[in-house]
């Protein structure tokens, strides 16, 4: 039997260890599809070993990234001066462009606001962000995780929605003291509920093995088409409701679950570059102080606006006929080529007929009434 | 007369490392690994921890020190993804067994012998996740993407031959 080990010793040491880590894969998996399925947080004990890992990695990852940063400060704030000039005019000219678009849409946002409240609509509000840094990746192609240089301490918890200005880029997952780990949209283990902008349809967005952004729990629909925007549908209690997500790329059958189509999401927010984001750590029903301020300064805006327009248009000379200045108040303006109708109606009697140009004794108004007719008399021949 | 040696080729070849080189190679090599793709995010597709794994198995031709060298890194590397820990522990695990045991069969300071090793281990490792992934941990969404698995296979070759150079300074013979 000795021998038998000792013969065997190399094939029967990695035998054991493989068999030991199969053991602890059955052990990681069970629990993670039972209670949060595969994108929550570890459990206990895997998230400690987690834990030194991260913890042995990430200082490192801190000093790699601060060093990175200063030399790109020191290069974009002192030394690659080109164009800044030119960059800031256009600037310039973008924020007044959008202030008017800001106070053009000011209307339509009070309008809808007043439309949700007398509806009971519930809307969340982003009221709190933290913003972090991207310090590092997990180092694998197939694994959509990165790590930010922000944890427990700064009020992460897991689950927390991560956007940038462009759009959503994922969530939390495993959240440490200094660090926290951010699942990207294209991790195959993501997901988020999502609402196409023209045509309502909800839909549950996942990522891909091959790091693809797809939405495949939809029959084929004919409404659907490629260039559609995607915004996340606040279904999913992770992400609120009405955030860019990306466009749609294209709609294909998808081969592994038919009837359904795979509907390839191009991501608003760069997935692969990402520097800086923002976590979301508190929504709220009612629009948060800072937020009614700007919509009040973009409703007064564009209240000026309209006056400005309206004083233009009185300036301008007028295209009204005469007829229609005289008229007395309560009076309803009639064509000129029209006979009788409803007042008050447009179109709504006989058009008048158009004056003869060569009248004959069939032309309107030739014929005498009936009271000057004698019977048995000739009719009179029309007078030229 | 001439005379005659009676030791093996593995007691020959057989080379070993200093403890800071064991540690410190394996660990840059994660680093380079968790870092290089912020910046260059094609780089994601090298695996530059199990080039050290294979370079460790075959200098050192132990078939456990290979094994074991192949599932910590592995392990580590488990620790940054977020997959359960062993997917690459076993993978690793495996490649440095059999990395340790051709290593006894064949010239591994050849320069085609390198490289076919090391195009061949990042196949084979491709494979294996696959196998793990797919039966293990049953995710059917999992696909093999052939031409994608080549060119990781490629580019982990053409990083790996100068790296190798590199670590040969750092072996001692035991």
């Amino acid at each position: 039997m000795d021998s038998f080990f000792v013969r065997f010793k190399n094939p029967l040491v990695l035998i054991a260890i493989v068999l030991a880590q199969t053991i602890g894969l059955a052990i990681q998996v069970q629990p993670s599809r039972t209670s949060n399925g595969p994108t929550g947080p570890d459990g206990k004990k895997t998230s400690l070993l987690r834990y030194w890992t991260v913890a042995v990695v990430t200082p490192f990852e801190r000093v790699i990234h601060g060093s990175s940063l200063n030399v790109r400060h020191l290069w974009s704030s002192y030394i690659d001066l080109r164009h800044a000039r030119e960059q800031s005019q256009a600037a310039q000219l973008e924020i007044a462009r959008l202030r008017l678009e800001q106070a053009s849409f000011a209307e339509d946002a009070a309008q809808g606001r007043r439309l949700q409240a007398l509806l009971a609509f519930k809307q969340q509000y982003i009221t709190s962000t933290v913003a972090a840094q991207v310090i590092g990746t997990s180092g694998a192609d197939h694994s959509g995780l990165l790590y930010l240089d922000k944890g427990l301490d700064e009020g992460l918890k897991p689950g927390q929605a991560v956007i940038t200005p462009d759009g959503v880029v994922g969530k939390l997952r495993d959240v440490f003291p200094h660090t926290a780990q951010l699942l990207l949209l294209n991790d195959p283990t993501s997901g988020a509920g999502v609402l196409l902008e023209s045509t309502r349809i909800r839909g549950i967005l996942r990522g891909t093995a091959t790091g693809s952004v797809q939405i495949n729990n939809l029959t084929p629909d004919s409404r659907i088409k490629p260039g559609e925007k995607v915004f996340t549908s606040g279904g999913d209690l992770v992400y609120p409701r009405g955030l860019p997500v990306g466009v749609i790329e294209s709609i294909a059958p998808d081969p592994l679950h038919q009837p359904y189509t795979a509907i390839v999401v191009h991501p608003a927010a760069n997935l692969l570059r990402l520097e800086e984001v923002l976590i979301i750590t508190g929504t709220s029903s009612t629009m948060p102080a800072a937020a009614q301020q700007d919509a009040a300064i973009a409703g007064a805006a564009a209240e000026e606006n309209k006056r400005a327009a309206d004083l233009i248009a009185e300036k301008l000379p007028s295209l009204k006929k005469e007829d229609t200045d005289n008229a007395k108040p309560g009076d309803t303006p009639k064509p000129p080529d029209q006979i009788g109708g409803v007042p008050g109606v447009p179109n709504s009697g006989l058009p008048r007929p158009q004056p003869t140009l060569h009248p004959d004794r069939y032309s309107p108004g030739t014929t005498p009434s009936a009271e000057d007719l004698k019977p048995g008399a000739p009719a009179t021949p029309p007078q030229p | 007369m001439a005379e005659h040696s009676y030791t093996s080729r593995r007691e020959l070849d057989q080379y070993g490392f200093h403890p800071a080189v064991t540690l410190l190679v394996p660990v840059v090599c994660i680093l380079l690994q968790v870092v290089l793709p912020k910046t260059f995010p094609r780089l994601a597709v090298l695996d530059l921890p199990l080039i050290a794994v294979i370079f460790f198995s075959v200098a050192r031709r132990s078939q456990i020190a290979g094994t074991v060298t192949g599932t910590l890194i592995g392990l580590f590397q488990d620790g940054l993804t977020n997959h359960p820990f062993g997917v690459n522990g076993i993978a690793k695990g495996i490649i440095g067994y059999i990395a340790a045991s051709i290593g006894f069969a064949v010239d591994v300071e050849n320069l085609v012998n390198r490289i076919a090793l090391n195009f061949c281990f990042s196949l084979l490792q491709s494979g294996l996740l696959y196998l793990i992934a797919r039966w293990l941990l049953g995710d059917p969404t999992v696909r093999l993407l052939p031409v994608h698995e080549l060119i990781r296979a490629a580019s982990n070759t053409v990083v790996a031959i100068p790296m190798f150079y590199m670590l040969d300074r750092f072996r001692t013979r035991e």
